[in-house]
């Protein structure tokens, strides 16, 4: 069993705000069914939707490929957007390049990576600018 | 396996206190089955049947039915000759039922003309939760956002599905049970025999029944019989038509009676960052959204099972939204004061919960997370054959819960999905 995992992949569609977070909730409910701690569980979907968010509001959608395995979650979150120029400042709580309307909207309070940091237990972020953006975090369970 | 009969186990079947089937007029086509949010039915041998594990006694599959097969269930009008002396809780939905009502007073001397002792109004007893809920606010003695437990059927949702939550919930009594419980103390002091004591609610939905009837938040129940507002209209309508000296009972606001809609919670505890939601689908998509921690800046979530609030409970007579205009109309007759708790000189604890209600694990698939995730496994390879049609031929809601069931064992191994069996003989 150790080693096995369950693979799951999700389309984010960009501009479409209604389908942010559904795969955040698909990915929940299959924590739950497996019986993984709700902190955890809650650590997960902060994580996955902070992800899913920017995929919608920077990149025009992208994919989320979600691995579970007995002890851990592995996510990778990639898209084909415009790349980060800056991610050192990108990482910073409260910076935001978000767009005026959408921060209007309320998304883009520039705590999108910083929270997906905070939350996840392993944290990697690649950005090309022009090329793209792939973030890959692990969720330990406790 | 054949449950004992204790008086523990009574309470807790949900079957006897939420919804049941009339097999005769069911006619297994899958409409409830589709639309339950917790999966909870399953159509098989044509008729529909419910894992009562897993029911919030949210009514959505009475309301639904097509060939009204669904019976909420409740205590019969009958069982007024239960109690010596009978003190009546009308919730705040009930005055949204009748047309041309212009004062609260017709129902309530109505309900004395029907053989009540006393009433108690559940919409005053809203209005105490309210201002111990916003002292609790504002006292930041709960964690945002809090979440509103005056629906039962939610509480139980999130029970059973959002145990991230369960630290959110708003830890007071509902305003049932404040009525009850201070009804029956006021009763006891004016010397009334406790044993000749009778408390009987009248509801609008089914959850409210199982709620009370099991005691949720409570030590135990404070309420004997939970009758329908649409057994207490078809007796209420003839008497109010003859009622010719109407005393003043009422003391209930219009705050009291918003209670009854959607909203009226949320707007009772004068905060400025609160959301309300009705309709279970639209209340998950809130429980879901609070726990991907996007409403962290909300601080108070009033969610009702029911479209447009408790007018919309499935034991009402009126259409919601008819009902809700008229609560609207009526409210703007009432008093825009509201019942402060200060003024009952009880403290804050007598509102609060008893005892904390605890999360159940319905969709664990097992005890072990390793078996679990076998489980899992199990099920995901099969979900990968199925046509993901979702189209319910085999008696499961979606391709993914009939997976489940075969992994469960709760049908046989070798069941053959319908859909793809009718591909194969093409």
């Amino acid at each position: 069993m150790v080693g096995q995992f369950i693979h799951q992949e999700y389309l984010v569609a960009g501009n479409n705000f209604n389908s942010a977070g559904s795969a955040s909730e698909a990915v929940k409910s299959t924590l739950k069914k497996m019986g993984v701690a709700s902190a955890d569980i809650r650590r997960v979907a902060i994580a996955m939707y902070e992800g899913e968010i920017n995929m919608v509001i920077h990149a025009g959608g992208g994919v989320a490929v979600v691995d579970i395995y007995y002890d851990k979650v592995n996510i990778v979150l990639s898209d084909k957007g415009g790349g980060i120029e800056d991610l050192e400042k990108a990482m910073q709580p409260g910076f935001s390049t978000a767009p005026e309307a959408v921060q209007r909207l309320g998304f883009g309070a520039g705590m999108g990576l910083p929270n997906m940091k905070k939350y996840a237990d392993k944290f990697d972020i690649q950005s090309e600018v022009g090329v793209g953006t792939t973030v890959r975090m692990t969720i330990f369970f406790g | 396996m054949k449950t004992e009969f204790t008086l523990t186990n009574y309470l807790n079947d949900k079957s006897l206190h939420t919804v049941n089937l009339d097999p005769e007029k069911c006619k297994g086509c899958i409409t409830c089955m589709r639309r339950c949010p917790t999966e909870a039915i399953r159509v098989r041998g044509g008729k529909a049947s419910v894992d009562y594990d897993r029911c919030i006694g949210c009514g959505e599959c009475v309301r639904l039915c097509p060939h009204q097969a669904k019976l909420p269930s409740h205590d019969s009008w009958d069982t007024l000759g239960d109690f010596k002396y009978k003190i009546v809780l009308p919730p705040p939905s009930l005055y949204g039922q009748f047309n041309n009502l212009d004062n609260i007073d017709v129902v309530l001397n109505g309900l004395i003309e029907l053989g009540f002792d006393e009433v108690y109004e559940v919409g005053l007893a809203a209005e105490y939760i309210s201002s111990v809920t916003k002292i609790l606010l504002d006292r930041k003695e709960v964690k945002k956002p809090v979440i509103s437990t005056a629906c039962p059927a939610i509480l139980e949702l999130i029970m059973m599905k959002y145990h991230n939550l369960a630290e959110n919930l708003l830890p007071v009594l509902a305003p049932v049970d404040v009525a009850a419980k201070m009804a029956r103390e006021r009763a006891i002091a004016r010397g009334i025999p406790k044993e000749d004591i009778g408390v009987y609610f009248i509801s609008p939905c089914p959850a409210k029944v199982f709620a009370l009837k099991t005691g949720i938040g409570v030590n135990q129940p404070y309420v004997d019989r939970v009758l329908s507002v649409a057994d207490a209209y078809m007796r209420l309508v003839p008497v109010m038509n003859n009622i010719k000296d109407t005393k003043p009972i009422t003391k209930m606001c219009a705050t009291g009676l918003r209670w009854g809609v959607s909203r009226g919670e949320a707007n009772a505890i004068f905060h400025e960052k609160t959301i309300a939601a009705d309709g279970v689908e639209n209340c998950v998509k809130i429980l879901e959204a609070v726990e991907d921690g996007s409403l962290d800046d909300i601080e108070f979530i009033e969610l009702n099972a029911c479209t447009a609030g408790c007018v919309g409970g499935v034991m009402n007579v009126e259409n919601p939204f008819v009902a809700r205009g008229r609560l609207y109309q009526l409210a703007r007759k009432m008093s825009t004061g509201v019942n402060n708790v200060t003024d009952l000189g009880k403290s804050k604890e007598y509102f609060l919960w008893e005892e904390s209600p605890v999360v159940k694990d319905v969709f664990k698939l097992d005890e072990d997370r390793f078996t679990a995730m076998s489980k899992l496994m199990e099920i995901e390879s099969t979900v990968a054959t199925l046509p993901l049609a979702d189209c319910g031929l085999c008696g499961a809601p979606s391709c993914r819960a009939y997976a489940e069931d075969l992994v469960a064992g709760i049908i046989p191994k070798d069941t053959k999905c319908p859909r793809l069996l009718e591909e194969e003989r093409k």
